[in-house]
């Protein structure tokens, strides 16, 4: 059977030197933008007092909920700070909004694309089912041989693993506007980016939330995987109690990573039910 | 100059398209055409409708009538043949020239409303004036002219989701006079209704068009409907007009066998108005006559009272020819002294039931007047009677003749989508 085997590994390992020789210069470029971004975000969210980034992310879920969330949220980021994961916390949320920022401002314009174009959408629904069931560790090896290892890599392996929804769920939400209502915008003689911006993002725009929604809860999950390519944060607390078979470790890492989970999920759901669409269908 | 100007207009949906299209023309029938896996659409339509007038596409789901409408604003492109708008060719348009027509020439309003759930209703009514750029402060003051026409003034600042379907329909054609358009494209506007309010809305509709004269293309599968609203109306067929004519020329000399049977359920004295059985009134006097010429008038008609008008031919009362006589023995009495100033009168478009009604109300002749409440006719009722006697013999003429084929689906007041 061994002379059958296809050398496929082999085959993509000598693209990525190639791709790297041929771009290194770009992947130098992005590799510095998102570890500037990143030390920037992250900074300013330990430069501040846990007790004051407390109170400014309560406030933030009030807003986007209501008070007894406020409070719920209050009570759990103190719990964090209560298991000395802070620093650790902040640092995992830095690269989250990082990557997930990156994530959704390309995986909306896919996803409006797909939207316009049956063409286009057939092309990229594979490569999306691959960037989405692929193993995530796996991405990480390659990223590592672009960027090295550090915070870098694992923000590029989090931006494909958690961008498909973002990209899939634009589209939905586009395609399922009323096709009646965005005649209506043709038949009144408005132009098609008009069209776009006044009728179809708006009203797609519950779906579009739930697709950022998943994105910031996908790359919530792979930051941790991160810590494998020495990204910072919760993951390299998660990798370090494995290593050390330290349960208490492990335990207060992993409900850090939970509390951060549901809070940024509550949130950015919160912020899709709160758009007029979304109000007015409640009206209804 | 026509408003809207369809020539030889075919849309065939499916492969090769313009193959099908000269099959059709070669004369080949729809159905062998059909089987070669197209969808022919419209086929050959032809028609004119001259500015201010009410043109209704009937026709059952399926015969082509709301793809004919798209193609006259573009959002469908014929497969052949040619729209005019005004004196331009709206075929032959860019995308860029299309949103020009639309947007200043033609507006729309939709079945199912397509309303913007995320507006208010002053920015949906407003919304045609913002794809043209005018200014906020002025659409929104235009928006609310609009929306006033329709009787939902101090509705503005909802959403459309908290008003009912008819209240609904009503931004929709709030949404398309607010653009000001000449020409206005009905698509099953009011099928989506209950009875009632649809009802309600062709009134409205009519009220409506008799102040602003707009051109009205309007589509509908409901017979009773084309016939209250149509000038003239188009009976459409499997993608073929039928007939192009008034309610009572498609009634009374349908061009075929299918316009026949699907005309013969139609209660004629619903459709037939007053203007159809009136009389040139025989005897009409001016208000400053005395009661002396008012009886001359009466003895050269043979009629038993004399209608006495104003200036420009407006209705003032009747007189009776007792009335007139008491008043030319006591001479010195004025024609305005004995007048009876609240005769009984229709409007020219009031349907025949309505007219029964009236002529049982009063022994005199029935008066009709035009929308200025000037005298066009008048209606005694040994006519009212004849007429009636005449519509019962065509409806029985009609019920004799053999039918060769029964239209496809029966016509009703209900919504069949």
């Amino acid at each position: 059977m061994d002379e059958w085997r296809i050398p496929l590994g082999d085959w993509v390992e000598s693209f990525i030197d190639w791709l790297i020789t041929v771009l290194g210069p770009l992947f130098d470029v992005i590799g510095t933008v998102l570890k500037e971004t990143f030390e920037g975000l992250q900074s300013t969210l330990n430069f501040a007092p846990a007790w004051l980034m407390i109170i400014i992310l309560a406030v933030l879920g009030g807003l986007a909920r209501n008070w007894i969330f406020a409070i719920g949220a209050a009570i759990g980021l103190f719990l964090i700070a209560l298991m000395d994961q802070w620093e650790q916390a902040m640092l995992t949320l830095a690269l989250v909004l990082v990557a997930g920022a990156v994530a959704t401002i390309i995986a909306i314009p896919l996803g409006i694309l797909a939207s316009r174009s049956r063409a286009f959408s057939n092309a990229i629904r594979p490569v999306l089912d691959f960037m989405q069931t692929m193993p995530p560790l796996v991405y990480l090896i390659p990223a590592v041989v672009i960027f090295t290892v550090g915070v870098v890599p694992g923000i590029v392996a989090t931006i494909i693993f958690a961008m498909p929804p973002g990209v899939r769920l634009t589209e939905l939400g586009i395609r399922q506007v009323d096709a009646e209502v965005v005649e209506a915008g043709h038949a009144f003689g408005s132009p098609p980016n008009a069209i776009l911006r006044q009728i179809q993002l708006p009203l797609a725009l519950p779906t579009i939330m739930a697709g950022i929604n998943q994105v910031i809860m996908l790359g919530l999950s792979m930051v941790v995987l991160a810590g494998f390519v020495g990204g910072p944060g919760l993951g390299q607390q998660v990798l370090s109690a494995i290593s050390r078979i330290d349960v208490a470790l492990g335990v207060e890492a992993g409900l850090s990573v939970v509390i951060l989970a549901i809070f940024l999920d509550r949130v950015t759901a919160g912020l899709g039910t709160r758009s007029t669409v979304a109000r007015q269908k409640e009206a209804a | 100059m026509s408003a809207i100007r369809a020539k030889e207009l075919y849309k065939v949906f499916g492969r090769r398209p313009d193959d099908a299209v000269r099959r059709l023309k070669e004369g080949e029938p729809r159905e062998d055409v059909a089987s070669s896996g197209v969808t022919p659409a419209v086929i050959d339509a032809n028609f004119e409708v001259p500015p201010g007038e009410t043109f209704v596409v009937m026709g059952l789901s399926g015969s082509g009538k709301s793809t004919l409408i798209r193609m006259l604003n573009g959002l469908l492109e014929p497969t052949a043949g040619e729209v005019h708008c005004g004196d331009e060719n709206v075929t032959t348009l860019d995308a860029a020239g299309l949103r020009r027509i639309r947007s200043q020439h033609m507006s729309m309003v939709f079945q199912h409303f397509a309303l913007f759930p995320h507006r208010t209703v002053r920015e949906n009514a407003a919304y045609a004036l913002q794809v043209r750029g005018v200014d906020r402060q002025t659409r929104l003051a235009k928006a609310d002219e609009a929306l006033e026409m329709v009787g939902l003034e101090g509705w503005g600042s909802r959403l459309p989701a908290q008003l009912s379907g008819g209240m609904k329909q009503r931004v929709g054609l709030a949404r398309a006079l607010a653009s000001e358009t000449e020409v206005l494209l009905m698509d099953e506007a009011f099928s989506a209704l209950d009875p009632l309010i649809r009802r309600e809305m062709q009134d409205q509709l009519v009220e409506l068009q008799h102040r602003l004269g707009k051109t009205i293309v309007f589509i509908t599968h409901d017979l009773n409907e084309a016939m209250r609203l149509g000038d003239r109306i188009a009976m459409m067929r499997a993608g073929r007009i039928e007939q192009i004519g008034t309610a009572e020329e498609i009634l009374n000399q349908p061009a075929n066998e299918y316009v026949a049977q699907f005309v013969q359920d139609v209660d004629r004295t619903r459709v037939l108005t007053a203007s159809a059985v009136m009389d040139t009134p025989r005897a009409v006097v001016s208000d400053t006559s005395s009661p002396q010429a008012a009886l001359d008038a009466m003895r050269e008609g043979h009629v038993n009272a004399a209608f006495v008008v104003g200036n420009d031919q407006q209705l003032v009362g009747v007189v009776g020819d007792e009335a007139a006589a008491a008043a030319l023995q006591r001479s010195g009495d004025s024609l305005r002294e004995v007048l009876d100033t609240k005769p009984t009168t229709v409007k020219s478009d009031t349907v025949l039931v309505d007219v029964f009604d009236a002529s049982a109300r009063s022994a005199m002749p029935v008066a009709v007047v035009d929308s200025r409440d000037r005298l066009v006719g008048a209606i005694a009722r040994a006519t009212l009677l004849t007429a009636m006697a005449k519509l019962r013999a065509a409806e029985e003429a009609v019920d004799n003749s053999e039918p060769g084929t029964q239209p496809d689906a029966e016509v009703s007041e209900v919504d069949h989508g």
